[in-house]
């Protein structure tokens, strides 16, 4: 065994499906989730001799927006072509995917990574090499049917079953180089790529849902001569289809080749899949040999020539975008780093916050403390509106002074101007205290919150 | 030339018996040989020629129109099984 360290080196390749209306070459609905099976498909993505395949030109528009939010390149020439493979769920023997003119290419995202041990962040730059559009594959289930099988010693026949209401779906791919060094960091970057999209309003990317998926390829390299070590294999890690997989995947696979490599094995370059029963990755080698697609431009679709015009207007149609909108929040509403992340996680909290910071203006109410309530009261946005937060929050505020002499002076002017209600509350009538509040906020000047009065005056009162 | 033809077979999903294979080689050798004749012409300066039609940005808008009913797509398929077609497991892609 030797003690050389090893650091981590992976890169990333994110599938993200878009929410457009139709598919992305034929006019067949691309909402397939829970519908009935193959009710959604049609020549063109049945893959039927003869069919020709029409890009959808809101999906190119989403793909040239995502490109641009991840600081891309956009050429003003691209095309598609076709990748060869034969697999059930691909029914042409290809898909329609981009090789060497993809609509975008060198991006970058920036991340924020926590740093436990120096308890700050550190930012990191992630290079993203290309971001290119294809068709999604048909779903594939599978399922051990209980037919005696006509193979020999083979007990039952195995079948799988095809749906293709999702084959022909807008799938927009985002490769990054290998510039990740944990899984920490990996989740970062899939959560800021998640908000983006959501942020842009062109994919809904659950990955519960399969509308994001990830695939990693992991290797390790020596410690010592970082620059000059020639790293010889890499591992790509499919069926990562939960978050919560996202660093168990990748932290099982970092140890399972530490381990190789320690013993001086290297490890073998081939595709594995998680699986989250066993908790481990399982090799999936037979696809070695078919790395091979034949890449060769798709014949049946003319290019794609941008305007730099149809690109700026593209770029003008994205509003701010999620780390535009921390630091606005930090700077116009003099928030903290920690509340402004929170508050932009989402856009829908991050509007709800300004509409009630706007209201709140006319009450003198601080953003601070908007933001204190939204976070630490856990609103629930979706039921509250923000004038009703900020009534709640002024009410509030004015509970505050209850303690002031004023108050206190009605309040027991009130207790000995009603000596039988005070005298009825203690014999246990609720109502007589009731009374007693009512008396008080009708004397009082300004408006003030009763349940606190009550619970102030029923201290008083035992 | 020479041609790896149990890997093309393979690539193109056929399973070729022995001697089938020998006389693909051969046959493939062939006509790349004879292809190759094409690089003695000078191309230095002519672009790649990935479209012959001379069209460009061939669109559609984002709207969807009626798909196949389960039973139409359905209905050419060997087997079928509740609504899917279904084929013999492969699970490993």
């Amino acid at each position: 065994m030797n003690k050389t360290k090893y650091q981590p080196v992976i890169g990333l390749e994110v599938h993200v499906e878009l929410k457009t209306k139709s598919k992305m070459f034929c006019g067949c609905s691309a909402q397939y989730f829970g519908k009935e099976p193959n009710t959604h498909v049609c020549p063109v993505c049945l893959g039927l001799p003869g069919a020709l395949p029409v890009p959808n030109n809101k999906a190119m528009e989403w793909c040239v927006m995502i490109g641009l939010a991840l600081n891309c390149k956009i050429p003003l020439v691209s095309k598609f072509d076709r990748k060869n493979y034969f697999y059930p769920d691909l029914p042409k023997g290809y898909q329609i995917s981009q090789y060497d003119e993809p609509i975008a290419r060198n991006g970058s995202l920036k991340l924020k990574i926590k740093n436990e041990k120096l308890k700050n962040n550190l930012e990191k730059t992630i290079r993203i090499r290309r971001v290119h559009l294809e068709e999604d594959t048909a779903k594939l289930i599978h399922q051990f049917g209980n037919q005696k099988s006509k193979i020999k010693n083979q007990k039952y026949e195995e079948f799988s079953l095809i749906d293709f209401n999702r084959s022909g779906v807008p799938l927009v791919e985002i490769v990054s180089e290998p510039d990740f060094e944990s899984a920490l960091e990996v989740v970062e970057y899939l959560k800021k790529l998640q908000q983006i999209v959501r942020y842009l309003d062109v994919s809904n990317a659950d990955m519960e849902k399969g509308e994001m998926r990830l695939e990693p390829n992991i290797s390790l390299r020596e410690i010592s001569n970082v620059k000059f070590q020639i790293i010889n294999y890499k591992v790509e890690v499919k069926n990562i289809n939960s978050f919560r997989f996202v660093e168990k995947a990748i932290d099982y696979e970092l140890k399972r080749q530490e381990e190789l490599l320690k013993r001086e094995e290297t490890p073998v370059q081939e595709t594995r899949g998680w699986d989250e029963n066993k908790q481990k990755t399982i090799s999936q080698r037979s696809k070695e040999e078919a790395h091979d697609y034949r890449y060769f431009p798709e014949p049946d679709i003319p290019p794609v020539h941008w305007t730099g015009n149809q690109i700026s207007n593209i770029k003008n149609q994205i509003e701010e975008l999620p780390s535009e909108k921390l630091e606005r929040f930090k700077k116009e509403y003099g928030l903290n780093d920690y509340d402004a992340e929170i508050l932009t996680r989402d856009k829908t909290t991050a509007d709800y916050f300004e509409e009630a910071v706007k209201i709140g203006a006319g009450h003198m109410i601080a953003p601070k403390q908007i933001a204190n309530v939204v976070i630490n009261k856990k609103i629930d946005i979706s039921s509250t509106l923000p004038a009703h937060l900020i009534t709640q929050i002024a009410s509030s505020k004015q509970t505050a002074t209850l303690s002031d002499e004023a108050l206190e002076k009605i309040i027991t002017q009130i207790v000995d101007e009603n000596p039988k209600a005070v005298e009825d509350y203690k014999k246990g009538k609720s109502n007589a205290l009731m009374f007693l509040v009512g008396q008080v906020i009708r004397k009082y000047p300004k408006k003030i919150d009763a349940g606190g009065l009550r619970e102030r005056m029923e201290k008083m009162l035992q | 030339m020479k041609i790896n033809v149990s890997h093309i077979a393979k690539l193109a999903n056929l399973s070729l018996k022995e001697e089938e294979k020998e006389k693909f080689e051969k046959q493939l050798s062939s006509i790349l040989d004879y292809v190759k004749k094409l690089e003695e012409v000078d191309t230095s300066k002519v672009e790649p020629t990935p479209q012959v039609t001379g069209l460009k940005n061939i669109t559609r808008e984002d709207q969807t129109i009626p798909s196949l009913s389960q039973e139409e797509a359905l209905s050419n398929a060997k087997n079928k099984h509740n609504g899917f077609f279904k084929v013999k497991t492969i699970l490993e892609k």
